[in-house]
């Protein structure tokens, strides 16, 4: 491997050829601040418009100061990283940016998770001398995200997310100069636009200009109404991120004390979103056997590949963009919404509640969550199947305004029927999982034979688009999988031109699947931050008694007390759905 | 987004645009320009057309059109004037002539005349320095022009005849 | 140019055009047939003659009589007199404002005495719209030598030799950016001419263009031949229709005559060139931002490394050279790297053209050799100071430059010597100031530009140069502190030191150095709020003196804002937190009865 020499702080290093200063100064210990720099390594994303210039450095013999992140090493260079000349330099740049900034931090969502503020702080920035005419846009607010874009620094993650690598193609730069800004074209608001709202705008926004709609005041309302009954639910790549707000390391899994704080806040049954994974899996697993038995039997019309719908950005993704597909994804609702049809039917009469009394909460990594629960197909006469979708984040908030300590729970099981699950409904929460828990389902029914084993490996990882195939007892079953919705656009592209031959995809909108969703803890660029998440959903999954969908008893006993069988036609009613053209 | 309106003439004129600079996107700048110069500006419902025919996003295609004051959205009056506002213009009293303008017509950089008849705008340098400062209005050049003509200029305009007269002293 | 007796140039350049040349030259063929000499008499219009004060210019071939100011009702003399009778017009000549002495012969005007043409070297004497003109005048020699007799090495290495800049502002040597392009393995490359001529005040590319055409098309031709690119790409801006007119003419005369295309002269070399228009934005002057431009993007920058002639056009290696450079290029090969280096000082060598603007009394073209002094551009070359004002300052290099003060009339130009003196070449704009120029106002006035300019993507430059402008504003209205001139050094400074590309590095300029060199009348403004050429209105004062008035209610009348009161044959008086400072009054008045303090 070709090395380079250099000094970096009087300290002599040697470095790998073609890195930057930046990484170069990270390997000898030395951080050097950045704001508009992110690079998640491994999943080919990274930002480096070389804009902010907080992260320049004085090279020795070059006239202007060099920013780290887009500077090259080469052999004998000699770096300051912080000479006078650096940090007054840096504090100046900084004070500018601030200078067109609302100082409304007390204020703001992002307060304590803001890679400016925290960024000021460290700075030492304690006057802005340089003031002067602050940019002032429209605040824009979906059915998902709010644009507060006075805050906007250019940074231009969410435009490099939304194009590069999500292929949405919303967000763009604006304008020039002094005006110039990240926003939609014509500066529509974005329920006007094909945003999906997944969210990874918001993900990696290091300001407060692009943050989810906050709901926890409705839930708050909802919990303090007697007449209410609310019942919660919780996605699982919550129980993998939601300790990160409380100082635990990433990748610790939280799942009891996630269940004693939500019951401590007040809500009335504590379930898991996990068990509608679940039945999600009977479902789309039955839908996939069907289709493949047709497909054996020489049927040329049967849609294959079978695309999973449990993403509801995705959803609007090919709504928006491959119209023409719309046929090809399973129409199994996402478990989000199968479990609020079920708790607004099947559990409601259970419990002789009426619909209109049962508020149904979901905590959610996500921000599509909060579009998806809005959607008209899934309401009855108005009253939505789940009322409120609100993020990890929000969660953390109410936790936290409850006063409660959530380091020091003690962990607690969910309510049943709705709360027990299969290791199955487990990983749903990262790339690849859904589609493995298909096959532990759909195998052992099309097979009729105990799997030899659980774990498929091979379908694992955080390479953006994978593919394997699976011996489904003498068929070889193909299988791909995308995440980021940039690779799912590239996996239908290779389909569309007959290139590749699939039976079965999952896509999953964000990048890593829900454990990177819009609306998990702020990963700050920490690519480390998702793996560790993904380790710890394998881990409870391998913790789990059950570990097929199909052998979870709660979900037999509702087939059995009230949907009869998978795809039966009550089935169908509640728990299945229909696409529509979107351009 | 709104839906598009326009006219299947009009539609069919951006598309063959596109289709001359075999729609793709590393034209857009091209397009933008014949397009502009076909139907004096460029409006959304034809940026949306630009950007299905590219195969790109409108997002980007705005974020070009904002970017380049050569591109406008909204249509310019009858007689477009333009105020030369380069260096040499500048030191010769162009920014006099300038707000001279505004004066006259009650507009601002940027805007129309409620009649639609004139739009002021300034622009960087034509290269008639010699002639500074100098003003065009459409493709005419007025060249060392002092406040105390304007008001002349305009009348001129205003009565319907393309000055002759009215030119460079 | 052989079959006639006679030839009429006319100035066709953008200037003259619009001082109606064409009208004149309708008129001129008029008059010619009428009197039967249309088989003496040619009437070419040719590229600018760079005379542009006096435009529209005519030159009457082959006794070099030079006419100024021409109209087209002034053709009936000159077809009767000068073309049928032989005398010329005396009245249309040019008068040499100090010893005002006619001169019939441009030779013997100061205004091209000291000026030495290469680059220029066509414009003017050729009709652009006809390649047998540029051919009869050794055009296209230096292709046909390069791809018959020299390698591209040996092309590159004479081009090294004669030490050839970047004309576009960098001043980066020439032969060294081609061979580094040469040396980047790639299946495509591009040759790139940039003429996307930004500064405002500098119109030497689209003279070049509109003048001399195929100069540039050889010249990319000769570069695609060294670096190993069969595509060239002219990026220039849509505001000059004439030079794109005149470059499409060129481009398929010169593959008519298989000068361009496949298989160029039978040589097996294949090249040919696209014409991509930029959109009115002066930050794609800047390389990479033009080439993003051309990519059909914002023409945003990127940091280089990569440099374009590793990374460039779609990816690819690419040559990006300015306009006047390409010029320079057939002249080298033609006449030697030795002939070409022997012109200039030690580090600039050869000749720069410099676009002569503002309190001047020629304004114009001028090509000089590296080296001439600004004295000798301003008062020999340029005429002096317009209505025999006092010179104050130049200002070169643009919005990036900045303005010198009579200590620097005799520094020789060159790009070290205006580097060391807080300006810099830029593309050769330079305005000059007199007196009445207030040197805060300009400083703003540039700021103003870079903030219209400025792409927005780098903070420095986007919220920086915002900052600047801001107290600067503050300082011309009257609301400035003494400290705000440390601020704006300090700034200027950071902006500099930080900004991603060469507008935001350099973007500072006008401020720093009007602040180095003219610091007292930021001190007049700040501490006494006084602007010292009168030209900041806000600190401007309309008064009436009471002795002068005698109550003609002219003022009064006109005043668009109420701010004139008195009665009728009394003296007036001007309520100062009223008046908005128009003018108007002080216009109108008949007595001078109103003063300006």
């Amino acid at each position: 491997m070709d090395t380079v020499q250099l000094i970096i702080d009087n300290k002599p290093i040697v470095v790998k050829k073609g890195i930057t200063i930046l990484e170069a100064a990270a390997s000898a210990g030395i951080h050097i601040p950045t704001l508009c720099h992110m690079k998640l390594e491994d999943l080919n994303i990274e930002n480096k418009p070389g804009g902010c210039r907080i992260c320049v450095v004085e090279v020795k013999g070059r006239r202007n100061l060099a920013p780290a992140c887009c500077t090259e090493v080469a052999d004998g260079m000699e770096i300051n990283s912080h000479s006078i000349r650096v940090i007054n330099a840096r504090q100046t740049v900084l004070e500018l940016i601030l200078s067109d900034h609302p100082a409304d931090c007390l204020i703001c969502a992002k307060s304590g998770k803001c890679d400016l503020q925290d960024l000021a702080h460290n700075m030492g920035i304690r006057e802005i001398h340089y003031k002067g005419e602050q940019s002032t846009y429209r605040e824009d607010t979906s059915p998902a995200i709010i644009r507060d874009v006075d805050k906007c620094i250019m940074c231009r993650r969410c435009e490099m997310m939304c194009n590069e690598v999500q292929t949405v193609g919303v967000l763009s730069a604006i304008n020039r100069g002094f005006t110039a800004v990240v926003a939609p074209a014509f500066e529509m608001n974005l329920d006007h636009s094909v945003c999906t709202y997944c969210g990874q705008c918001v993900a990696v926004c290091p300001t407060g200009a692009l943050t989810e709609v906050d709901q926890t005041s409705h839930v708050i309302k909802a919990l303090s109404d007697p007449t209410k009954t609310v019942v919660v639910q919780t996605a699982p790549a919550v129980r993998a991120a939601l300790g990160e707000m409380f100082g635990m390391e990433p990748g610790t899994l939280v799942t009891g004390k996630l269940v004693a704080a939500l019951r401590r806040l007040g809500f009335d049954y504590v379930f898991d979103t996990d068990f509608a994974a679940d039945l999600t899996i009977m479902e789309e697993g039955t839908e996939l056997l069907n289709r493949l038995t047709r497909f054996l039997n020489g049927d040329k019309d049967v849609n294959l590949p079978i695309l999973t719908s449990c993403c509801p950005a995705w959803v609007k993704f090919f709504e928006h963009q491959f119209p023409q597909l719309k046929d090809i994804p399973s129409t199994a609702r996402s478990p989000q919404q199968m479990f609020g049809s079920i708790a607004k039917s099947y559990f409601a009469e259970k419990m002789k509640i009426s619909r209109e009394d049962l508020v149904v909460v979901s905590i959610m990594p996500c921000v599509a969550k909060k579009y998806e629960c809005g959607r008209d197909e899934f309401k009855v006469n108005g009253n939505p199947d789940v009322d409120y979708a609100i993020t990890t984040r929000e969660l953390a908030g109410l936790i936290t305004l409850a006063n409660i300590n959530f380091n020091r729970l003690p962990d607690e099981e969910f309510d049943l029927p709705l709360g027990e699950s299969s290791g199955a409904g487990v990983i749903f929460g990262t790339t690849g999982g859904v589609i493995e828990a298909a096959v532990r389902t759909a195998y052992e029914l099309h097979t009729k034979k105990p799997l030899p084993r659980i774990d498929f490996t091979e379908l694992r990882g955080m390479d953006g688009i994978r593919q394997a195939t699976i011996d489904f007892g003498g068929f070889p079953l193909n299988i791909g999988i995308a995440h980021g919705l940039g690779n799912a656009r590239r996996l239908l592209e290779k389909i569309e031109s007959g290139e590749s031959e699939f039976h079965a995809i999952e896509i999953m909108s964000c990048p890593g699947g829900c454990i990177g969703g819009g609306g998990q803890p702020y990963h700050h660029g920490d690519v480390e931050v998702l793996k560790k998440r993904q380790k710890a959903i394998y881990r409870e999954d391998s913790m789990k008694k059950i570990r097929k969908s199909h052998e979870n008893p709660y979900i037999i006993q509702l087939y059995e007390e009230y949907l009869g069988k998978p795809m039966s036609e009550k089935a169908h009613h509640l728990l299945h759905t229909a696409y529509f053209d979107r351009t | 987004m709104p839906k598009i309106k326009l006219a299947e003439s009009t539609v069919k004129i951006i598309k063959d645009v596109c289709a001359r600079f075999n729609n793709s996107e590393g034209e857009l700048i091209n397009v933008l320009h014949t397009v502009q110069h076909k139907l004096g500006y460029l409006p959304a419902e034809v940026q949306e057309v630009i950007a299905k025919e590219l195969n790109t996003s409108v997002a980007k295609v705005y974020g070009v059109v904002t970017f380049y004051s050569y591109f406008s959205m909204i249509p310019k009056g009858e007689f477009p004037i333009s105020i030369c506002m380069g260096t040499a213009c500048y030191v010769r009293g162009a920014e006099q002539v300038l707000s001279e303008f505004k004066r006259q017509l009650k507009v601002e950089v940027g805007e129309s005349t409620s009649d639609g008849k004139f739009s002021l705008n300034c622009l960087r340098c034509v290269g008639a320095c010699g002639l500074a400062p100098v003003v065009m209005i459409g493709e005419k050049v007025f060249g060392r022009v002092a406040p105390t003509q304007v008001k002349q200029i305009i009348a001129e305009y205003r009565e319907g005849c393309s000055s002759e007269k009215a030119k460079s002293a | 140019m052989t079959d006639y007796k006679i030839h009429v140039l006319i100035c066709g350049g953008t200037g003259c055009k619009s001082a109606d040349s064409d009208e004149l030259k309708k008129s001129l063929k008029q008059w010619i047939d009428e009197v039967g000499l249309e088989d003496d008499v040619q009437v070419v219009l040719t590229g600018c003659f760079g005379f542009c004060e006096k435009g529209p210019i005519v030159k009457v071939l082959p006794d070099n009589t030079f006419y100024v100011s021409v109209t087209p009702s002034d053709a009936e003399e000159i077809v009767k007199e000068h073309l049928l009778k032989g005398r010329v017009v005396q009245r249309l000549l040019y008068r040499d404002p100090n010893t005002h002495q006619q001169i019939s012969d441009s030779k013997g005007m100061d205004f091209y005495k000291k000026q030495m043409r290469i680059a220029l070297r066509n414009c003017g004497f050729i009709n652009p719209e006809n390649i047998q003109e540029y051919i009869s005048r050794d055009g296209y020699m230096a292709l046909g030598k390069c791809l018959t007799e020299l390698t591209p090495e040996d092309t590159i290495q004479e081009i090294k030799d004669s030490g050839l800049r970047g004309r576009g502002g960098g001043g980066f040597p020439t032969g060294l950016k081609w061979e580094i392009t040469r040396k980047s393995e790639a299946d495509q490359k591009y040759v790139v001419c940039n003429a996307d001529e930004g500064d405002p005040g500098a119109f030497m590319d689209r003279s070049i263009l509109e003048g001399d055409p195929h100069s540039v098309i050889e010249a990319m031709s000769i570069c695609g031949y060294c670096i190993g690119a069969s595509k060239g790409l002219v990026y220039i801006r849509a505001e000059y229709p004439l030079a794109i007119e005149r470059l499409k003419i060129a481009l398929d005369q010169a593959r008519e005559y298989g000068l361009l295309g496949e298989d160029i002269l039978g040589t097996g070399f294949d090249f040919d060139i696209d014409i991509r228009l930029g959109a009115g934005a002066f930050v794609c002057g800047e390389e990479t931002a033009l080439i993003h431009s051309m990519e059909g993007k914002r023409g945003e920058p990127t940091f280089k490394p990569p440099f374009p002639s590793v990374s460039g056009f779609l990816g690819k290696p690419t040559n990006v050279n300015n306009v006047e450079t390409f010029a320079n290029i057939p002249v080298i090969i033609n006449k030697g790297a030795s002939w070409f280096n022997k012109i200039g000082t030690e580090n600039s060598k050869g000749t720069k053209v410099f676009a002569l603007a503002g309190k001047i009394n020629n304004v114009g073209l001028i090509e000089v050799p590296m080296g001439t002094t600004l004295r000798e551009v301003i008062y020999d070359i340029g005429g002096g100071i317009k209505d025999g004002k006092e010179f104050k300052s130049v200002q070169t290099g643009g919005p990036s430059g900045g303005c010198l003060t009579k200590n620097f009339l005799d520094t020789p130009i060159d790009y070290d010597n205006l580097l060391k003196a807080g300006s810099m070449m830029g593309s050769g704009g330079m305005i000059v100031m007199d007196e009445d120029d207030c040197m805060v106002a300009i400083a703003r006035f540039y700021l103003e530009f870079i903030l219209e300019e400025s792409c927005g993507k780098c903070s420095p430059c986007r919220i920086g140069n915002k900052r600047l402008f801001e107290i600067l504003d503050k300082i011309t209205s009257g609301k400035g502190e003494e400290k705000d001139i440390e601020r704006l050094i300090l700034l200027s400074n950071v902006i500099k030191d930080t900004s991603l590309c060469g507008l935001g590095q350099t973007s500072p300029n006008p401020v720093l150095s009007t602040i180095l060199n003219f610091r007292d009348e930021y001190l007049a403004h700040v501490n006494e709020k006084k602007c010292p050429s009168g030209q900041c209105k806000s600190l401007l004062k309309y008064e009436i003196i009471e002795d002068l008035c005698t109550g003609c209610t002219l003022c009064f009348r006109n005043c668009p804002v109420g701010a004139i009161t008195g009665e009728r044959r009394q003296p007036h008086y001007i309520d100062q937190s009223l008046c908005i400072k128009c003018g108007v009054c002080y216009e109108k008045c008949k007595f001078n009865a109103i003063k300006l303090t």
